[in-house]
């Protein structure tokens, strides 16, 4: 190799673009106010606006937010609080609903987005699958399942693998065929592929998919505790309200905002590694860097 | 001479998609041996692209064969790498360069310690060693071009395709991957076919040159280059041979594209 290094241009380290803007302190200073700014002021005015109100279905903020404690996290022991028995169950539920419509979203994805025949024979079914709204699936599978936590798991599941799966199949069928050719080419065997260049090229796509089905998976989470349920966060919500324990039920709903509030940011920071990629690429495509 | 490298015999192409077949490559036979540089010439749209796919197993021929080291090449063949025409769009978005050029390498078996050694070896020959955990779309668009034919170095081929690698970028850097194209094939001693609409970089580059007709294609004329071992853009450029050669393809080129599709046929003017 040395007749080559001999000629090799040396233009190389000059022609590199910056990869990411640097990050100052009053940058991330700035993101964490945009970041808690809206809410807070959403929260003040909902203080002021209900800080004298007699309505017993619209409760002062104050005392909402004094119930909070009690209400969640009181009892014999921690075992005995209904975060622990309402809280928890659900989101096991929710987690476990979810991984299985990311499995199984991404895995079949994959195959019919690579399959052509497989694809072209699914694409009709799959539209009318995901026209249907989730939350009419739960009376239905009711039927089938019964009202355990087999049938409020499978909601979720069949819920949010849609936006999964159609996202994976698109993110698939979208690789440039340039990159197919050149797999092809070096020979990549099956799994090479698969793990190779259908997974990391459709990895966009797929994180669209999976933060959709994060959204539509708490609601279903919640839905699903409304039927004939024992247990959750759901039922507790609908069990306030016939008792009337209106601050309590409020608190629910907090409780539950909170609670999309982490996952969300769970679901960005697990992301984030994935798709770095992808915004330095998105970002020299536009011609700037 | 032993048996030849790549073997095309009476190949022929005829797309059928949607609406009327397009016949790309009408009759193509030719030869190449083992560690020879042949470079395509012909006219736009004459089938260099269809020819190069053909030939790396990428797209099944309608009639005819192709054979690689006496075996049938009915997919990409072991042994072969392929440069393709954009070669931006080939490499992986999501992998540095050192990964890019080390994932065909993970996929073939090569053993860790071994694959690095080819990266950096590879890197190094195409002047890149120190973007190696930069990605491709960080880099100018000549600097991509190097990391696909490092890639395609790294592997360590019997055949390396390569199509119309440096339409896009500039003269200068041009020059600089002629002479390192140049410089992998006799340091790794590979047999490469070489596809370019440039009639100066076919003479340059190959030891033959083979100039095909416009669509449907045929073989106009494969053209000996007596240039010796060593070129030098400017010594070589400013041969005589050098030049009656050019005007030779060039005169073969213009004739091709007002639809000759025999040497028998064609007007020379500039016989020399
Ligand atoms: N997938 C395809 N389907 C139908 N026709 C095609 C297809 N690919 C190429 N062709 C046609 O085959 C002919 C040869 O195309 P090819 O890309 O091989 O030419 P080329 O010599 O590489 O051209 P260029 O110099 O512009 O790269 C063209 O007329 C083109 O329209
Ligand atoms: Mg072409």
């Amino acid at each position: 190799m040395t007749a080559a290094q001999a000629t090799a241009p040396a233009t190389a380290q000059a022609a590199t673009r910056q990869a990411t803007p640097r990050r100052t302190a009053w940058g991330v200073v700035r993101s964490v106010l945009y970041a808690v700014g809206l809410p807070l002021v959403l929260l003040a005015a909902w203080w002021v606006a209900t800080a004298d109100s007699e309505s017993p279905f619209n409760p002062p903020l104050s005392e909402i937010l004094a119930t909070f404690g009690p209400t969640w996290f009181s009892g014999d022991s921690f075992a005995d609080t209904r975060f622990v028995q309402d809280v928890l169950p659900s989101l096991g539920r929710l987690l476990v609903g979810y991984a299985i419509a990311l499995v199984l979203g991404i895995g079949l994805g994959v195959l019919i987005g690579a399959v052509r025949p497989l694809r072209e024979l699914a694409e009709p079914v799959l539209e009318f699958f995901r026209a249907i709204p989730p939350p009419v699936m739960v009376p239905v599978l009711m039927l089938f399942l019964g009202v355990g936590t087999s049938m409020r798991v499978f909601v979720i599941a069949t819920g949010a693998l849609w936006p999964i799966l159609l996202n994976t199949v698109e993110g698939v069928r979208g690789l440039d065929p340039v990159l197919k050719d050149t797999a092809r080419a070096f020979r990549f065997g099956r799994w090479g592929r698969v793990r190779r260049l259908m997974l990391p090229g459709a990895s966009p796509q797929i994180v669209t998919g999976a933060r959709q089905a994060l959204s539509i998976a708490i609601i279903l989470m919640v839905i699903s505790e409304m039927f004939a349920a024992r247990d959750g966060l759901g039922f507790s919500v609908v069990q306030f309200q016939r008792s009337f324990a209106v601050p309590e039920m409020w608190s629910g709903v907090i409780m539950l905002g909170l609670l999309g509030v982490l996952l969300s940011f769970v679901f960005r920071v697990a992301t984030a590694a994935v798709l770095a990629w992808y915004h330095g690429y998105l970002r020299s495509q536009r011609g700037g860097a | 001479m032993s048996s030849p490298m790549l073997d095309v015999r009476a190949l022929n192409k005829v797309y059928a998609g949607r609406g009327d077949p397009v016949e790309a490559i009408a009759d193509l036979s030719f030869q190449v041996s083992d560690g020879e540089l042949v470079c395509v010439v012909g006219p736009s749209g004459a089938g260099k692209t269809t020819l190069l796919r053909c030939l790396a197993g990428l797209l099944p021929a309608t009639s005819g064969d192709v054979a690689l080291a006496g075996e049938p090449v009915t997919g990409p063949p072991q042994g072969m790498a392929v440069v393709l025409q954009e070669y931006g769009r080939s490499l992986f978005p999501w992998m540095t360069v050192a990964q890019n050029v080390e994932l065909p390498l993970k996929e073939k078996g090569v053993a860790r310690g071994e694959r690095s050694r080819l990266v950096g070896e590879a890197l190094e020959a195409v002047g890149l060693a120190d973007v190696g955990r930069s990605y491709p779309w960080q880099l100018s668009g000549g600097m991509q071009q190097r990391v696909a034919i490092a890639r395609a170095a790294a592997y360590e081929p019997q055949v390396l395709l390569m199509d119309e690698p440096f339409a896009a970028v500039d003269a200068q850097t041009r020059f600089e991957l002629e002479d390192l194209v140049r410089a992998l094939w006799k340091g790794l001693g590979v047999t490469v076919v070489f596809v370019t609409h440039d009639i100066d970089e076919a003479i340059y580059l190959g030891e033959r040159v083979l100039v095909l007709s416009a669509r449907p294609t045929v073989l106009l004329e494969d053209v000996r280059v007596d240039l010796g071992a060593e070129r030098d853009q400017l010594e070589t450029r400013g041969a005589p041979e050098f030049a009656r050669l050019r005007t030779h393809v060039y005169e073969l080129v213009q004739q091709a594209k007002l639809g000759v599709r025999s040497l028998a046929d064609a007007r020379l003017t500039h016989a020399g």
